[in-house]
């Protein structure tokens, strides 16, 4: 589903918009920094304008648009701590550790 | 000099002397003889915790939970009378284990009208009593009445569901004053859930360590904030505003200026947007509740109270956040140095869009930093076992350690004491 039309900046990230954390997670540990600063780069600056695009409708009645751009931004809260803080994609010290979601709930 | 006052006795450890203040001897998180002791003295004997009566809102819903440290498994349903109940997941006809889904090991959940065994077809109803066998006239005077599931001890407080393989008491009882005085939080306005599991290399109690303190905070995680609060974090170093023990379980309340924070430079850019992060979204949900607090949350009544977190003995964390959310940890045992860890964040239903990103944000947070905790676990537990050092001093903010190795060592010497009578 595309997004929405005032969102056409963002149609080269439109990869981003993944429904589930595991597929964020993974897609955050398979991307290199540069892509994932180009995506947060480009994502952040339109954080406010979604979140008002999406507040004009009820969260659990979103048009499909408006739930691809929510998935999208789900995605920019899963890049802001490898391009905010750590400087790599996996969290620093935690070795082998992971921790898997069992239940969340999904957009859409 | 402290920030916070300790008890008249000059410190949180001596207010409560039983405790003492010597070394600890790990050799209860690396003895394999120790641990089959502890999977009866403490985990057989105790109420456990096995999740939120929302995960089974209506009749026959269920879920099953594997008890490794028993070597059984249990089902937990809403029965016709909304009654929750727990069975052992065994068919009474010739033990084939009842509900589960392609991998028998596996937990599942779902929803039935009467479980029907794979094997043979017989079926039970919702409250454990036998309806049906296949080819009854087969049988040799068998009564249906004498064959129905065979029931684990199941009650319910706050919403919690408790099971208890022998139990010694009533859940109340066990619980105690301390933890009975978070009633009345409320918890069942919280149903927004995001869940987490890991297997964990290390003794069930080292983790609990590593979540019952407070000490590690500044320095573990000195990255997740930005420098100049990391170095002011890490002068300052950590004291709790209050420590209680209760029985087997015990709290510590901390202060928590993180949401909002004083200084909104202070946090990460996409925090200062979202305004949420580790100690979730700043800006607390339009419930009731949440402004008169039950008497065991912020005890100490702060001003600059954070969060509360309970351990109740053995396995079940809770933490109680100022902003209006919860978290619970679980710890399941499966030998001496391995366990399942379960955590769950639990939010008020978003109403929107910003509310559902403030919550996501706080979620993708809380993972950050579990990671970091459980990945120096395992190292711990191997470098314990090496018995290179065998006893470890535990400083007043490590109170609730010193109380839980205690509390551990208690309940296995009174079971080694009574099996030598």
């Amino acid at each position: 589903m595309p997004l929405p039309a005032d969102f056409a900046d963002l149609e080269p990230y439109a990869d981003w918009a993944l429904a589930t954390e595991p597929e964020r997670y993974a897609r955050r540990l398979a991307s290199s920094m540069a892509d994932m600063q180009a995506f947060y780069d480009a994502a952040f600056l339109r954080l406010e304008d979604a979140i008002a695009y999406c507040d004009k409708f009820p969260l659990d009645s979103l048009p499909d648009d408006a739930v691809t751009l929510m998935h999208l931004m789900q995605s920019l809260v899963m890049v802001s701590f490898p391009v905010e803080v750590w400087k790599q994609a996996r969290v620093p010290d935690s070795g082998a550790a992971y921790l898997d979601v069992i239940a969340e709930p999904v957009v859409g | 000099m402290p920030h916070f006052a300790k008890p008249a006795e000059g410190s949180w450890t001596a207010h409560y002397p039983a405790l003492g203040t010597a070394p600890i001897d790990y050799n209860d998180s690396i003895d394999p003889a120790y641990y089959e002791k502890e999977r009866v003295a403490v985990f057989r004997r105790s109420w456990l915790n096995v999740g939120r009566t929302e995960r089974i809102p209506r009749t026959g819903n269920y879920f099953t939970k594997e008890l490794v440290f028993a070597g059984t498994s249990v089902v937990v349903v809403r029965g016709p009378d909304a009654k929750v109940r727990a069975f052992y997941n065994i068919c009474r006809h010739r033990g084939n284990k009842l509900v589960w889904n392609d991998f028998p090991n596996e937990e599942t959940s779902g929803t039935c009208r009467q479980f029907t065994c794979k094997y043979h077809a017989w079926r039970y109803d919702l409250t454990g009593k036998l309806t049906f066998v296949q080819q009854e006239g087969e049988f040799f005077d068998l009564d249906k009445a004498d064959y129905g599931l065979k029931e684990v001890a199941c009650e319910v407080w706050e919403g919690f569901i408790f099971i208890n393989l022998d139990p010694q008491q009533t859940l109340e009882e066990y619980l105690g004053p301390m933890v009975r005085g978070i009633a009345g939080y409320p918890f069942h306005e919280m149903t927004e859930v995001y869940s987490y599991r890991a297997e964990i290399g290390s003794n069930w109690k080292l983790f609990i360590d590593a979540f019952a303190e407070f000490y590690h905070a500044p320095v573990l995680h000195q990255k997740q904030a930005v420098k100049e609060e990391a170095d002011k974090l890490i002068g300052f170093g950590f004291e709790a505003l209050h420590y209680e023990l209760d029985g087997p379980h015990s709290m510590v309340s901390s202060w928590g200026g993180m949401a909002p924070p004083k200084d909104i430079n202070m946090v990460k850019p996409i925090e200062r947007v979202l305004r949420s992060g580790l100690f979730g979204p700043w800006d607390p949900p339009d419930i009731e509740g949440l402004d008169a607090l039950p008497p065991s949350v912020n005890p100490a009544q702060s001003r600059s109270w954070g969060i509360d977190s309970f351990v109740i003995y053995p396995n079940f964390m809770l933490l109680v956040w100022a902003p209006g959310w919860y978290l619970t940890y679980h710890y399941w045992p499966t030998a001496v140095n391995k366990h399942v860890f379960e955590a769950s964040l639990y939010f008020v239903p978003p109403r929107n869009a910003r509310e559902r990103l403030a919550q996501e944000l706080a979620a993708v947070t809380f993972k950050e930093y579990a990671l970091q905790d459980g990945n120096t676990l395992e190292a711990t537990q191997t470098m314990i076992a090496s018995r290179a050092v065998t006893e470890f001093p535990l400083c007043d903010q490590e109170i609730l350690l010193r109380h839980l190795h205690k509390v551990t060592h208690d309940r296995v010497k009174e079971y080694e004491n009574a099996a030598a009578r």
